[in-house]
């Protein structure tokens, strides 16, 4: 059979649904202590830890071809693009000493 | 020179079927979903699940736009981001989360379901899907109500006591929310049609790709609610409700 | 190649089989919704090019008199969005791609038919939506719809034309992925991907661009359309919006849909060279990555459009050097199809005048960009006609060429007659004067600092706006003509043989025109592409 008959079995999947479900908790309660900058960076870290868990098996990329994940992963570093090179204007706009900005 | 039979090809990485001009899925009839362009069932399997990849990867370019806007706001109004998040119902954003997690597992079920040729798995889990779904829509129009009624909606209406830059973020909540909720619609709709045919009993271990490849879709639109939820959401709590 | 095709007697052609018109509005063949495509984007042509002479008949003069200037925006408005959305986009990829893509890789059909005619369809409507917009008064922002005039002050049919661009993108989308997984797989047996044309491997690069920079343009212009109708505003400076955010997320899709309509037509060129050297083209692992070296960095460039808005200069610095770097692939690309020309067999048939045409304007094309990647010297050039002639030169010069070249080169396979190949000739060397005479004098106007989307200019400057419009005549007398013969060849043309040019492919190995299923029976591939033998090649048929 081809990879892509692999079956997961149901253990498997709930889980993935519990961790989603407890790191779903962590964020909404790490959300009311003050860690500073840390509060954004903790977010989106169990954020994309949540997603990870979601493409890699309820999607079942873990067991595609490894075209599927370089599609994945690009599609990613695409957006990475845009973010970089959208703030390298925003982040330093205020460089340039102009009143105002 | 390659002879078709048997031959390990580098195109495509399989062995071709040859010259059968519609191929046999195990020395047979062909299987009777197999299009007349492709040579067997998994090389369509597979084409399916590329292509609903490369859709996704759109649609990732599609929602980053909007992120795009989000970063660079938030990066000149923090505190406005701050402030208007503090409007937003963490609890109802928070239950929408998990009903969300809750659907994109009925709906691994349901494929898996396909895949061992359970028709009373496949139905219950895509009923379970539609029924989470439509209670994430529905949670989310009585968040809606509730902006409407604090003046939150950017325009005229909009709370005249709130420094301005909190439109922006409104704008936006109200912008990444509804395209979500829009793809959230879409995929109920598909998830329906993808229920009249499991009732059906077209779906079995041999042929499951719509299957599959919807809910590649769902899923996807639960991973963009859960980086919504935290970045909408989560952003003002602790300096205090 | 293959291993000889069977031509039974009674082939039944894509064109004669299934008879009738639903066949043809309801077809998943390949073949047939590349024809559609090529009636419906001849159309929006000639829509495009009714906007043109409006703007060029009115630029004679020096005063505004042949129109008013809201007139005159809604001329070059609708001239860009109908040209780059509904003709220069769709162009190659959905005619000659949708057509040979399948073929060149030794296959039936695209991976998924149904959604190929979609795209048709979604085309239509956007095209449908388009010719609304036009009846309805236009639209005057310019094709690139800058805030915060496009959400609060302009009173045309914006979001309708936002619509229109948005359903042709979705359009595009279905095409690029389409191609990305039939060239990933449905490759006959033994056709590696270094076996493919490079052709395919330009689709490849463009379907790339369409996948990753069309939805950011979708929901750019979705923005705007919020703007507009809800009220939400993003973009508007007084509550703190941003206008030149709208211009990065714009820009960001429509940088590299440029690639997008030069490299299918780098696609075409590459074929037909080497099929008029009868040589293997030079380099061509080096054409193959430079097509995805153009395709990534493509995308990494599109600051070098804000240098002028207020952008921060320092992001301005990392803009300009990377619009350096993009050039080098193209380079790479022209020296090696020089390259293959060079010590080839050379036949002077009406195609190799299309590919010379070509090679000649996209070289100017090509280095005027330096210029403008300049951020120094696009402060002077920014917004001037120096602009609006190099990508003229790339897209009309570049992209338009190649189209109609590779219509020359391709028409006996895809209707199976022969046009006049003087005629061919004549429209060739038409097409490029006349280009030149249109365009030329306008990197001189623009030099000497005559301002784009302006309708009266100073009095100096007049001679070489009518220099300018003397050329556009004989442009568009070159494209009628070329229109006119080929028409004319379905009607009175000579059988086309399988083989007219001699050239190598999979695609000329088949009939002309193909059967529905493309071959008789299916290929087995052991050779490279452009195998070409020493020696001229004698003609099949």
């Amino acid at each position: 059979m081809s990879t892509t008959h692999h079956i997961t079995p149901v253990r498997t999947y709930v889980a993935v649904f519990v961790a989603l479900a407890a790191f779903t908790v962590v964020t909404a309660a790490v959300a009311y202590r003050d860690f500073g900058f840390l509060n954004t960076t903790i977010a989106l870290g169990i954020a994309v830890g949540k997603a990870t868990l979601v493409v890699w098996y309820f999607m079942g990329v873990r067991y595609n071809t490894p075209l599927t994940r370089v599609v994945v992963v690009s599609g990613l570093f695409w957006l990475l693009i845009l973010f970089a090179l959208g703030m390298s204007d925003y982040l330093t706009r205020p460089w340039m000493g102009v009143p105002g900005r | 020179m390659a002879d078709a039979h048997g031959t390990t090809l580098p195109a495509g990485g399989r062995a071709a079927a040859g010259h059968d001009a519609h191929a046999a899925g195990g020395g047979g009839q062909p299987h009777p979903r197999l299009q007349h362009h492709f040579y067997s069932m998994d090389q369509q399997l597979e084409a399916s699940i590329l292509g609903m990849w490369i859709f996704l990867v759109t649609e990732i370019m599609f929602f980053g736009g909007l992120f795009m806007a989000y970063i660079a706001y938030r990066t000149m109004y923090p505190d406005a981001w701050a402030a208007g998040s503090q409007h937003l119902n963490v609890w109802l954003g928070g239950a929408n989360t998990l009903v969300l997690i809750c659907s994109s597992l009925t709906m691994a079920l349901a494929v898996r379901s396909a895949q061992v040729g359970s028709r009373r798995g496949q139905i219950v889990n895509l009923i379970l899907t539609i029924v989470f779904g439509t209670t994430f829509l529905v949670v989310k129009y009585f968040e809606y109500a509730e902006k409407f009624e604090h003046h939150l909606v950017p325009g005229p209406t909009f709370d005249p006591a709130l420094p301005a830059a909190q439109q922006l973020f409104f704008a936006l909540y109200f912008i990444m929310t509804g395209v979500h909720a829009a793809h959230m619609v879409v995929g109920v709709a598909l998830m329906a049609v993808i229920l009249v045919m499991a009732w059906k009993g077209r779906f079995g271990p041999d042929y499951y790709g719509p299957v599959e490849v919807s809910g590649l879709y769902w899923h996807f639109v639960d991973i963009v609610w859960i980086f919504l939820f935290p970045l909408l959401y989560l952003l003002g709590f602790h300096l205090g409700h | 190649m293959a291993p000889a095709v069977a031509v039974p007697e009674e082939r039944r052609s894509y064109l004669d089989a299934p008879y009738g018109i639903a066949a043809w509005l309801l077809t998943k063949d390949h073949k047939r919704i590349a024809i559609l495509y090529l009636i419906s984007i001849t159309v929006f042509f000639a829509v495009g090019g009714f906007f043109a002479v409006g703007v060029r008949l009115e630029l004679l003069t020096p005063r505004g008199d042949f129109m008013s200037a809201d007139t005159y925006n809604k001329f070059f408005t609708l001239h860009g969005i109908v040209m780059i959305f509904f003709f220069l986009i769709p162009s190659i990829p959905a005619t000659l791609g949708n057509f040979l893509i399948p073929i060149m890789c030794g296959t039936k059909d695209l991976a998924f038919p149904r959604i190929n005619l979609l795209s048709w369809y979604l085309y239509v409507i956007g095209g449908l939506i388009a010719v609304g917009v036009i009846a309805g008064g236009g639209v005057d922002t310019g094709w690139t719809f800058y805030t915060p005039y496009s959400t609060t002050a302009s009173t045309t049919n914006v979001t309708l034309a936002g619509m229109a661009a948005f359903i042709a993108g979705f359009s595009s989308i279905l095409t690029g992925f389409n191609f990305i997984v039939t060239v990933h797989r449905m490759r006959a047996p033994g056709l590696t991907w270094f076996r493919l044309p490079l052709f395919v491997w330009a689709h490849y690069a463009t379907s790339l661009v369409m996948i990753l920079g069309t939805p950011v343009v979708a929901i750019t212009l979705t923005l705007m359309m919020a703007e507009r109708t809800l009220g939400l505003a993003v973009f508007d400076p007084k509550i703190g919006g941003d206008p030149v955010l709208f211009q990065h997320l714009f820009w960001f899709y429509s940088h590299p849909a440029v690639y997008i309509m030069i490299l299918p037509g780098m696609g075409v060129i590459s074929e037909m060279v080497a099929a008029v050297s009868r040589k293997q083209i030079f380099g061509y692992a080096f054409v193959a990555f430079s097509s995805l070296a153009i395709a990534v960095l493509g995308f990494l460039v599109w600051g070098h459009h804000l240098f002028v808005s207020s952008q921060s200069i320092y992001a301005g610095f990392v803009f300009s050097i990377l619009t350096m770097l993009v050039a080098v692939p193209s380079a790479v690309k022209t020296f090696n199809w020089a390259a293959t020309m060079y010590k080839g067999s050379v036949t002077w048939e009406s195609p190799t005048y299309w590919v010379v045409g070509f090679m000649g304007l996209f070289l100017i094309g090509g280095l005027t960009g330096l210029f403008l990647a300049s951020m120094g010297l696009d402060i002077h050039l920014t917004d001037t006609y120096f602009v609006v002639a190099h990508f003229h030169y790339i897209m009309v010069g570049g992209a338009i060429m190649a189209f109609l070249g590779g219509l020359h080169f391709w028409w006996p396979k895809m209707t199976g007659k022969m046009y006049s190949d003087a005629l061919g000739k004549a429209s060739a060397i038409l097409v490029f004067v006349g280009f030149n005479l249109t365009f030329f004098p306008q990197f001189v106007l623009g030099y000497m600092g005559m301002p784009r989307r302006y309708y009266a200019y100073p009095e100096e400057w007049q001679a070489l706006n009518v220099l300018s419009t003397a050329g556009a005549s004989v442009l568009g007398l070159g494209y009628l003509l070329t229109f006119c013969y080929l028409v004319w060849s379905l009607v009175k043309g000579r059988t086309a043989p399988a083989n007219p040019w001699g050239a190598k492919g999979l695609e000329w190995d088949t009939t002309s025109p193909p059967p529905t299923f493309n071959f008789d029976t299916d290929p087995i591939v052991d050779e490279p592409a452009y195998n070409y033998k020493p020696g001229r090649e004698v003609r099949v048929g």
